[in-house]
């Protein structure tokens, strides 16, 4: 019976889950909107991830992504790992030789610079987020059309409008602009495109030395009007993966895999029960000192599974389940506010 | 005698000395809550928006304490290039437009501003307190020893012990500096000094494969207060990982000080080191910034992440020369750019991925480019 390893990747805006077996094949992948209940949404993934797996036991199961911590000891996560060395282990497991990787989430952008296949340099979008995939949902919506449409209109411009891609305010004002003159909306979509993208590599990518071979992944590279954009202004051959939507859990599923691949020891997954368990979280406060710590409350079928949000390590601390990842990323996030 | 109510501005653990000495003197004293995000929420809602991250914090620490009715807050520092040298003026100016109505006390290198410390000299003790100084000063010197010697001893043995014992020896650490905060007198401290380090020799040690080093540079304050940092320190530590940092408050207090009034040229040493990258002072802690990041380089150390608040212009520029050495040297460097908006999983969310990425090239440099790198559990 091969082994089978699960990687979940909980993120600001999508969901994925990809179920790996030993030989690295993906056996079945998902990609879920988040809609702000991202327990609700790991258990959906779940259902699924039972079905493909033929209801066998799983070998090993990571977590990664902004909701990491929470999904890790909802599932009982042998590894809790960052997005960021999750997506470069899928980009390398993709293309051994990529030397640089573009991934563009709903909330956040990130470029990672490989070379030799070692990570080298990495640089995330701080506290803006123009040119992330929300902002491109906001304007497909205010246009009216899908994103998907939105896309391929995009694709059907003859002479892309120059936009302010800086601030993604000032972008729907400049937008707003352009459509109010009459120019048409193909070519609004396009230079919002361009715009950000430009935004991207001056932000994000400032500093960076972008060679090919360049994989762009993330939920953003669905969009045929952002990777064409790339290409123009990079003037490189720009890569998408088969599942570059999933990267994120893809890479979670690789790493944990690699861990248990040729170890006896047993997985802390709670089991495919998790599926039918009601699952909840509360908010309370620590009044023991002057922190005033911000506390989460994890419940799984009536029962508290974890704590966290404490800075002292008092609350957290106290759940077997949150021993079993010792490990960098593991531990509590200092600041509660996260 | 009447004595006055007075509180100081918040350094992560160098405030506890400085705690020691007023109380030493007989001022009434009230020590400010630890930073949160209430703190930051007062703060930032009465400075200016683009101000830096250590003045909102500053700010919104003193409406924390202004309930209690002080009458006077210290600070140390606050002269020099930061806002044009109006640091410790704006967070005067910013209270009493607020209608509060008191005394702020900036301790200045004397270098520049004697005639300023002997009037605050004569204001505060010319009633006889003076001759209660030098005990004070002692005891305060001792505390500020004792608490540095315990976090480089800390922070050099964690990587030593297992996550179980590690966590043990920052709980011990934490008690000790309750301990250092409530001793009273210099033998007591002695005695805990001792018996902390006594204990924490005992743990076992559990010698890991690989040690791997980390320093933490930047803007002063950002790398004293954790609160500011997202204990970044503890974090570290905590994983196993071997800190340093390169600012310790009695280390900088020397040179700002004493050695400004002996008119040493202490910065030359730094700009030594920072050429060619930077070969001027321009303002704050950049060209130490440099420095320090040369020096952990030349050092040996594994990566160097370097914590500046969001807008300072000083800790931009130097960013930009860490990014350049850390390019021409193949330094590992993060420059964490943080204000009130940042997040805590995006700092943690960075600083893992840093240590992962750091980590990595450590063990493929070891190995030599025959060895296995895609997709190593380690990374």
């Amino acid at each position: 019976m091969p082994k089978l390893f699960l990687g979940i990747d909980v993120g600001s805006v999508s969901t994925n889950l990809v179920l790996l077996d030993e030989d690295r094949n993906v056996i079945d992948r998902i990609y879920l909107r988040t809609s702000g209940r991202p327990l609700q949404t790991v258990q959906e993934g779940l259902v699924r991830m039972k079905e493909a797996a033929g209801g066998e036991e799983i070998s090993g199961v990571a977590t990664t992504g902004s909701a990491r911590r929470l999904a890790g000891l909802l599932v009982g996560a042998d590894l809790i790992k960052n997005e960021i060395t999750t997506h470069a282990v899928a980009a390398l497991y993709y293309r051994p030789d990529v030397r640089t990787v573009i991934e563009i989430g709903g909330q956040d952008s990130k470029v990672i610079i490989i070379r030799d296949g070692i990570a080298l340099d990495f640089a995330m979008n701080t506290i803006c987020a123009a040119g992330t995939g929300s902002f491109l949902d906001q304007q497909a919506a205010r246009l009216g059309i899908s994103i998907e449409e939105f896309s391929e209109l995009a694709l059907t411009a003859d002479d892309p409008v120059a936009i302010a891609g800086r601030c993604a305010v000032f972008a729907e004002s400049d937008m707003i602009h352009k459509q109010q003159i009459g120019h048409p909306l193909k070519n609004i979509a396009a230079g919002l495109c361009e715009a950000l993208v430009k935004n991207y590599l001056n932000n994000v990518g400032k500093g960076k030395e972008i060679l090919p071979p360049v994989i762009f992944q993330g939920g953003v590279a669905a969009n045929l009007g952002i990777r064409r954009a790339f290409e123009k202004i990079l003037g490189y051959e720009v890569i998408t993966p088969e599942y570059y939507d999933v990267m994120g859990a893809l890479g979670a599923a690789l790493l944990v895999r690699e861990k248990f691949v040729n170890s006896g020891s047993p997985t802390a997954f709670v089991g495919w029960s998790l599926c039918e368990e009601e699952i909840s979280t509360t908010g309370e406060r620590c009044h023991d000192c002057a922190n005033n710590c911000e506390l989460a409350v994890l419940r799984r079928g009536g029962k508290i599974v974890a704590y966290f949000g404490d800075r002292c390590g008092k609350w957290s601390q106290r759940v077997p389940e949150a021993a079993a990842t010792q490990e960098v990323g593991s531990r509590a996030p200092a600041n509660p506010s996260a | 005698m009447p004595r006055y109510k007075a509180s100081v501005a918040q350094l992560g653990t160098a405030i506890i000395p400085i705690k020691s000495i007023m109380l030493e003197l007989g001022f009434d004293v009230i020590m400010p809550p630890p930073v949160s995000k209430e703190t930051l929420m007062l703060g930032s809602s009465h400075t200016p928006e683009f101000a830096c991250l250590p003045l909102k914090v500053n700010v919104g620490s003193y409406l924390q304490i202004l309930p209690q009715e002080p009458e006077v807050i210290f600070m140390v520092g606050g002269v020099g290039p930061c806002r044009f040298g109006l640091y410790g003026e704006v967070q005067k100016e910013i209270l009493h437009s607020l209608g509060y109505d008191l005394e702020f006390v900036v301790l200045e290198p004397p270098k520049e501003h004697l005639s300023e410390v002997i009037d605050i000299f004569v204001r505060f003790l010319g009633d006889g307190t003076w001759r209660r100084l030098p005990r004070a000063l002692y005891i305060g010197y001792k505390k500020l020893i004792a608490l540095e010697k315990i976090d480089k001893k800390v922070l050099a043995l964690a990587p030593h012990l297992n996550a179980i014992w590690r966590q043990k020896l920052w709980e011990e650490k934490e008690a000790f500096v309750r301990k250092i905060d409530n001793a009273a007198g210099a033998a007591r401290v002695d005695r805990i000094v001792r018996e902390t380090m006594a204990k924490i020799d005992s743990f076992p040690r559990e010698e890991p494969e690989e040690i791997f080093r980390l320093m933490i540079t930047g803007e002063f304050f950002m790398v004293l207060e954790p609160g500011v940092n997202f204990h970044l320190e503890k974090y570290l530590s905590l994983a196993g990982i071997e800190v340093d940092r390169t600012i310790f408050f009695w280390d900088w207090f020397k040179k700002a000080v004493f050695l400004s009034m002996l008119r040493v040229n202490w910065q030359k040493e730094y700009l030594d080191l920072a050429r060619p990258y930077l070969s001027r002072f321009v303002g704050g802690h950049a060209v130490e910034s440099v420095a320090h990041t040369m020096e952990a380089f030349n050092k040996g150390y594994d990566g160097l992440i370097h914590l500046a608040p969001f807008g300072c212009m000083p800790e931009v520029t130097a960013m930009s020369l860490i990014r350049q050495i850390g390019r021409e040297k193949r330094f590992p460097t993060l420059s964490l750019l943080l204000d009130e908006h940042a997040s805590g999983t995006g700092v943690i969310t960075r600083v893992e991925a840093f240590v992962d990425l750091v980590k990595n090239r450590k063990l493929y440099e070891r190995q030599g480019r025959g060895g296995q790198k895609v997709c190593r559990s380690s990374f």
